[in-house]
């Protein structure tokens, strides 16, 4: 009896937690207007996809989607390397200042980006980058959160690979090129996901840096499009879905990663 | 270990180049230009810029609008704080209770609105709230409840955005509890039930204090990040109405970036530090005030 209560219980949960979305979904298969009646429809009368369609060929959508998959694609790329090999030296090798300039590191995690984007957008505008690809890849190069998850993954690699790849003649970039990063590969995908998706569904700093909707990441061109379109719910809706297809997949695709991922950041020391 | 220091820096290099650049650089340069009347004029010509002292930050005491955006977002953090927790808390217990059948369908389910866009959600939200052909007020009505102008009433705008990002967000410490709860030996509640003790017992003195340290990270970083909220009321009200979603994060931004007055700005962002660190650090104390 508990059982069944229990499992209708989190059935009605999971549902509500969905139903926003299937309602998005939904609507953006309807024709104009078709979203703004009462009562209002779950689903469509007919599936249409004039919205999909309005969205490229009129509003230009493409040119976002590929905004948002190069910058997405490139600063996973770029703060992947950069992240491991900081997460590396600080894992396996001894040097001066080690324990502080780590905990310096943690401790600035506190600091909320915001304090930051003035600053650096004034520096980045100075070197030309604002409206450019390079204004959002530049401040996501390196993460904090990333060379701790590295370290943390990389202290469990034994020394004794390390040390007798040196004795088999290696350097110490072969030693991290070719024993350690596909040792610490699982921890990468980790990385990896988290890092493309937050630079996907990332908001306040492509909305400053980019200043040209040519430029517009998904989200920021959605948030333009709704200032003109708050009274086309079907053609939002079919922006949200474009906008949030990518990032389920990719999540679909490696949740067991991205879990892990939270569990070990929830890890103290 | 390797004691090789030039290897090391040479790994540390690019990384720590680009976060004491793009990071440490711009964090003291924001500490800076705070102290300053740095505007529009001096986009153009940085030489325009004078310091002011304490000027800005005096201005901001008196400012009204920068203490309605500083209560909107106390009211925000301390309502959808731990309601958000005490959700994924509910749903980790639950989930994690032995009698569940396909858990991992479950928690993956809860966990999507997690992965996905907020400003993506925000507008499918938007017209969720929709007065009069929104699906909450629908099903309001068909209980017999009146339809609320949720977004165009400034008592219930801010209960509208703390629901949406309670459905938003509660996934993510859900998971952490689930961890939390999993790391809780097993013998202790073994030795409950011999004792005979009831299922809220139990719950009282195990679950709870044993979970003490995760909930004090899961409280940690929801206040830090619920501090900075910015896109659910960018999209869904502009603030409004009459500035009850009015937040730190949004008034910093139309200050810094659409009136340019960024020495004003920078002010406001390290008040929003300033919070957060205080925020933390009374986090730290009540925590272990209750382990003595």
């Amino acid at each position: 009896m508990k059982k069944i209560t229990l499992h209708i219980f989190l059935i009605i949960a999971g549902l509500l937690t969905l139903a926003p979305f299937i309602w998005m979904v939904s609507a953006s298969l309807m024709n104009d207007g078709h979203a703004s009646v009462y009562p209002p429809r779950f689903f469509p009368d007919e599936v249409t996809f004039i919205q999909f369609e309005r969205l490229f060929s009129r509003l230009s959508v493409s040119r976002n989607l590929l905004n948002s998959v190069i910058v997405s694609f490139l600063v996973t790329f770029i703060s992947l390397i950069f992240n491991s090999m900081a997460g590396y030296a600080f894992a396996k090798y001894r040097f001066a200042g080690k324990d502080k300039l780590f905990s310096l590191l943690l401790s600035s995690m506190i600091i909320p980006a915001q304090v930051t984007m003035l600053p650096l957008f004034l520096m980045l505008k100075s070197f030309g980058f604002i409206n450019t690809y390079l204004a959002i890849i530049i401040p996501g190069m390196a993460n904090i959160f990333g060379i701790f998850l590295i370290k943390q993954y990389a202290m469990s690699i034994p020394d004794s690979i390390i040390e007798s790849a040196r004795m088999d003649g290696a350097s110490d970039f072969q030693i991290y090129w070719k024993i350690i990063l596909p040792l610490c590969t699982p921890i990468l995908v980790t990385l990896a996901i988290f890092t493309f998706m937050g630079t996907w569904n990332d908001f306040l700093w492509p909305l400053i840096a980019l200043t040209d909707s040519s430029m517009y990441t998904l989200p920021v061109a959605l948030a333009n499009l709704m200032g003109e379109h708050t009274k086309d719910p079907e053609l939002m809706m079919a922006g949200s879905v474009i906008t949030i297809i990518p990032i389920i997949i990719v999540f679909l695709a490696l949740q067991k990663y991205y879990i892990k991922g939270i569990m070990m950041g929830s890890v103290k020391e | 270990m390797q004691n090789k220091t030039i290897s090391a820096y040479f790994f540390l290099a690019p990384a720590l180049m680009a976060i004491f650049v793009f990071f440490f650089i711009p964090v003291i340069a924001a500490f800076i230009i705070s102290f300053t009347d740095f505007d529009i004029y001096s986009l153009s010509n940085y030489g325009n810029a004078r310091f002011v002292g304490f000027d800005n930050y005096l201005r901001l005491f008196y400012d009204p609008l920068f203490w309605t955006a500083l209560q909107n977002t106390f009211y925000f953090v301390i309502v959808s704080a731990p309601l958000s927790i005490m959700v994924s808390l509910t749903a980790a217990i639950m989930l994690n209770s032995k009698l569940v059948k396909f858990k991992s369908l479950f928690r993956l389910n809860f966990f999507i609105p997690v992965i996905t866009t907020l400003i993506a959600v925000a507008i499918v939200w938007r017209f969720i709230y929709h007065p009069k052909f929104g699906f909450l007020n629908y099903t309001l009505e068909l209980v017999g409840i009146e339809s609320i102008d949720w977004l165009g009433d400034p008592n219930f705008s801010m209960p509208a955005i703390i629901i949406m990002s309670v459905w938003k967000n509660f996934g993510y410490n859900m998971i952490i509890f689930i961890a939390g709860l999993q790391n809780i030996p097993e013998y202790l509640y073994e030795a409950a039930e011999i004792e005979g003790a009831t299922g809220f017992q139990k719950f009282k003195f195990i679950t709870i204090p044993m979970l003490a340290p995760t909930t004090l990270f899961v409280g940690i970083i929801t206040m830090i990040g619920y501090f900075q909220l910015f896109a659910e009321p960018y999209i869904m009200t502009q603030g409004g109405p009459l500035n009850s979603t009015l937040s730190i994060v949004q008034y910093m931004y139309q200050e810094g970036f659409r009136w340019w007055n960024m020495g004003y700005s920078a002010a406001i962002a390290f008040v929003l530090f300033a919070v957060i660190m205080i925020g933390t650090i009374i986090q730290m104390k009540i925590q272990k005030n209750a382990n003595v």
